[in-house]
């Protein structure tokens, strides 16, 4: 068994395979900002409650301020710079501009995920559904309409397509 | 202070049997399933240079599983694998719901049943329903299994009889021995998603010949340091016809298996004034 303070721990990042050398439980948040450089991500109150940290872990999400990078290896994170392809937004985040959904912006990494989550697994168009799928993630400016507006709309549009 | 990652030694076992031995090896490594509980800790800095023993590689701790007589659920599943899992929703509906009722969809995605145990919280959510079921927790130590029937798993707030090297490693839940006529969930907190429960309830009832009721077992959270089944309840209603005097007395007695309390998130007449509303809607269905 393997029994270290650090070690490599590899897992795959927005679609790229990555290695991280460093003490094995840094939690997977600081190593994204800190050693990948991926800044998206964002924390609010670093004990699982607020979701501005959310990513996706294996396509579901997670706080990452309450995952030792340790867990992560051989897995596969998707931080809120996986969504758009260069200046190209990706259609959730097109709803959120046009819903005017991010005001201050710190909850909107963390939303989005959420969110792409849902979209992404066929959830319904329901605002009550929405909401509660959202219920992990807190926004302090918009008052959630908006937000969930977004969300609703970006369902209606994939189901037209 | 926050964190030091550099401080801690991580553990990590790939089986069950390197997991009892690394543990008997470092008494003192704290086990981390999916971290929902520790983390909050270790980033308040409460927990740096102590050893870690990441459970969350250990192959046959997760998912759920046919047993003799029942399911075996796997130490490390998540909440969203139970509230999902389609012969869960079938024949424990009631944790399936508790499972729903976790945290958010992040923490239900990463906090496992395990944890919730080991946890030992007066408010876990998934207690109630777990006590209803009558479910049996294994604890593993490199000395075999031993099995603890389910609230004999608590010693009070935040303890467990666990012995110093032993591990969860599963939940058994023996299949009911017939369909309840009535099951009841409620979980009652601040708010939807986030809330630690301010009561949290399960039930079942069985119903026989001319409507008298065969069995009740019904049972709380938040009411007690410890989880706890509403035995007098249960006695007074055995055998009977749920009238309305039947049903305002056994309410009554609801007070006679817990011992709530006023704290931070609500006060101990709420508590027994929503318990005791629960159960005569129950009751009285
Ligand atoms: C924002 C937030 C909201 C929450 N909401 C709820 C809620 O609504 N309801 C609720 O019940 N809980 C809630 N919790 C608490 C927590 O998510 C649950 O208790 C969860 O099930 C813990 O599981 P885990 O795997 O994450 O535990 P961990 O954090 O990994 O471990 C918890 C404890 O159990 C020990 N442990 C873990 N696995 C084992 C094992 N197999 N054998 C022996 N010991 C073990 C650990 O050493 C630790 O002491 C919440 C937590 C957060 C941060
Ligand atoms: S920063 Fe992780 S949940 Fe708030
Ligand atoms: S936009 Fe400011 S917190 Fe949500």
């Amino acid at each position: 068994m393997k029994r270290e303070a650090s070690r490599a721990i590899s897992f795959v990042v927005n679609g790229a395979e990555r290695t991280y050398k460093g003490p094995a439980f840094k939690r997977l948040i600081d190593v994204l900002r800190e050693d990948f450089g991926l800044t998206g991500t964002k924390e609010g109150c670093g004990e699982g409650e607020c979701g501005a940290c959310t990513v996706l872990l294996d396509g579901k999400p997670a706080a990452s301020c309450l995952v030792p990078v340790s867990q992560v290896h051989g897995r596969k994170v998707e931080t809120v710079e996986s969504l758009a392809r260069g200046e190209s937004l990706n259609p959730l985040q097109r709803s959120f501009l046009e819903e005017a959904a991010a005001q201050c912006g710190i909850c909107t990494p963390g939303i989005l995920l959420t969110a792409w989550s849902w979209v992404k697994a066929g959830g319904s168009a329901d605002p009550e559904a929405v909401r509660k799928h959202l219920s992990g993630n807190l926004c302090r400016c918009t008052g959630y309409q908006s937000i969930v507006d977004a969300v609703v709309k970006t369902v209606k549009k994939r189901r037209a397509a | 202070m926050r964190g030091i990652p550099g401080s801690m030694q991580v553990l990590r076992p790939r089986t069950a049997d390197e997991a009892v031995e690394a543990f008997a090896e470092h008494p003192l490594a704290l086990p981390v399933a999916g971290g929902t509980d520790v983390m909050v800790l270790w980033n308040m800095g409460l927990l740096n240079d102590r050893p870690v023993l990441d459970l969350s590689a250990v192959a046959g701790w997760r998912g759920v599983r046919k047993a003799p007589g029942g399911l075996r659920v796997g130490a490390l599943t998540t909440h969203a694998e139970l509230r999902d899992h389609p012969e869960i929703r079938r024949s424990f509906p009631l944790l399936a719901q508790a499972c729903a009722e976790v945290g958010s969809v992040q923490i239900q995605n990463r906090g496992t049943i395990g944890g919730n145990i080991a946890n030992a919280s007066p408010a876990g959510d998934t207690f109630p329903a777990l006590a209803v079921y009558e479910a049996k927790v294994h604890a593993r130590s490199r000395h075999g299994v031993r099995v603890i029937p389910f609230l004999d798993v608590f010693a009070g707030v935040k303890k467990t009889v666990l012995n110093q090297a032993e591990l969860i490693s599963a939940v058994e839940l023996p299949f009911l021995p017939a369909k309840p006529h009535r099951t009841v969930f409620r979980k009652v907190g601040t708010r939807s998603a986030q809330a630690i429960s301010k009561i949290v309830a399960a039930g079942l009832l069985w119903l026989g010949k001319g409507r008298a009721v065969s069995e009740l077992r019904f049972a709380l959270g938040s009411m007690a340091p410890t989880v706890r089944r509403l035995r007098a309840v249960e006695a007074r209603v055995a055998g009977r016809k749920l009238g309305p005097a039947l049903v305002a007395t056994a309410v009554e007695d609801a007070a006679r298996d817990v011992f709530p309390i006023d704290d931070i998130r609500s006060t101990a007449e709420y508590r027994l004034a929503v318990s005791r509303n629960i159960l005569r809607s129950f009751l009285q269905a």
